[in-house]
């Protein structure tokens, strides 16, 4: 049986895809079995962030109306054994996204894989309910700004109460948070949200914190995954949040300012 | 005075105002997650049947579910506005 996990927010543009990129790649280099759906039907996009958007022929939807078998339509990982992706149909409306038709397609990838993740559209309507539908966990990404914040809670709100779990008072489905495009500096002149701001408000678990980093449009750019990136600091810092969500113990990294001295102002000092 | 007192005074920073509004939203969103999905229409419906006797504003009614373990109450608070000799109405 798969793990099910959501990568969702609300807000759009705080780094879902960024994210179940680079978590769906980092559980596969890890050993797992990993497969990721991209349930942003009409934008999707998921398949640029992991650079296999030449390779797409069939889709989730294709799927579920029975025009292609499951086989047909997932996409073997270039680089990443253990990976597929499942992606989105760019043409149909989203009414054609069923909730029986995305629970045979779990049902079936679920005999096969270890983990599989779920990459949300933005909002709180019929796709975005219906990828966290059948999650066992959640990742919330969150950007420490007021209207993500208030998303976020607003999805906490949603898990909560529109999950197969909660309908069936199953144990809930586990919520982590994810603090995407941090930025110390900011937060030590006091113009942004403290990760422990975003935490207590929310009150739940953090699982990662990702700096805000110029890795994470390279990343984009070339279509591979950040976490691909392993001499950026975004790359460590999604590494490290695979590994919580495996249950390992990992310190909090990138989330204090470091001052540049004199020499590494003058050299570069490093990518970041 | 003024131009000390001024210069003294320490610029609040914008994460904490960011923070204390959040924090006050946030509890109002979470208050209304437990309410069963009638309470906006039960509120309008309390206010319009209200309005028929009584001028009061939209946010002159407060609407209210506590739950506890055997109970439910619903609380009903409407500020009147007061004529000039002070009587309601």
């Amino acid at each position: 049986m798969a793990k099910i996990i959501v990568v969702t927010s609300g807000k759009g543009g705080v780094g879902k895809t960024t994210s179940a990129a680079a978590i769906a790649t980092g559980l596969a280099l890890r050993g797992n079995k990993t497969v990721v759906i991209d349930f942003d039907v009409g934008l999707r996009n998921l398949d640029l962030v992991m650079g296999c958007e030449r390779r797409v022929v069939y889709d989730l939807i294709n799927v579920i109306q029975g025009e292609a078998g499951l086989n047909q339509a997932l996409i073997r990982d270039k680089r990443t054994e253990n990976l597929h992706i499942l992606p989105a149909s760019q043409t149909r409306d989203k009414e054609a996204l069923t909730a029986e038709g995305v629970e045979k397609v779990l049902d079936t990838l679920s005999r096969e894989y270890d983990f599989i993740v779920c990459d949300s559209p933005a909002g709180i309507e019929h796709g975005a309910q219906l990828a966290m539908y059948f999650a066992d966990e959640a990742i919330v990404v969150t950007n420490p700004e007021v209207s993500s914040v208030r998303d976020s809670d607003r999805i906490l709100g949603l898990l909560a109460s529109k999950t197969r779990r909660a309908e069936r008072s199953e144990p809930p489905v586990r919520e982590h948070l994810l603090i995407t495009r941090y930025d110390p500096s900011r937060v030590t002149s006091g113009d942004m949200l403290t990760l422990e701001d975003v935490r207590e408000i929310l009150a739940i678990n953090l699982v990662g914190l990702i700096p805000e980093s110029e890795a994470v449009l390279r990343a984009s750019n070339q279509g591979v995954p950040v976490v691909h990136d392993m001499d950026s600091d975004a790359g460590q810092a999604y590494a490290d949040t695979v590994s919580r969500l495996l249950g390992e113990d990992v310190p909090l990294r990138f989330h204090e300012y470091q001052k540049k001295g004199l020499l590494s102002r003058m050299f570069g000092g490093g990518r970041r | 005075m003024k131009l000390l007192e001024f210069l003294k005074r320490e610029r609040k920073k914008s994460a904490s105002v960011a923070k204390e509004r959040l924090q006050i939203i946030v509890a109002h969103q979470r208050g209304e997650r437990d309410q069963p999905d009638y309470m906006p229409m039960l509120q309008q419906e309390l206010l319009e049947v209200i309005r028929r006797y009584v001028q009061v504003d939209q946010d002159a009614i407060n609407i209210n579910l506590d739950s506890d373990n055997d109970c439910s109450i619903l609380e009903l608070n409407v500020t009147l506005p007061r004529d000039e000799q002070g009587r309601p109405g």
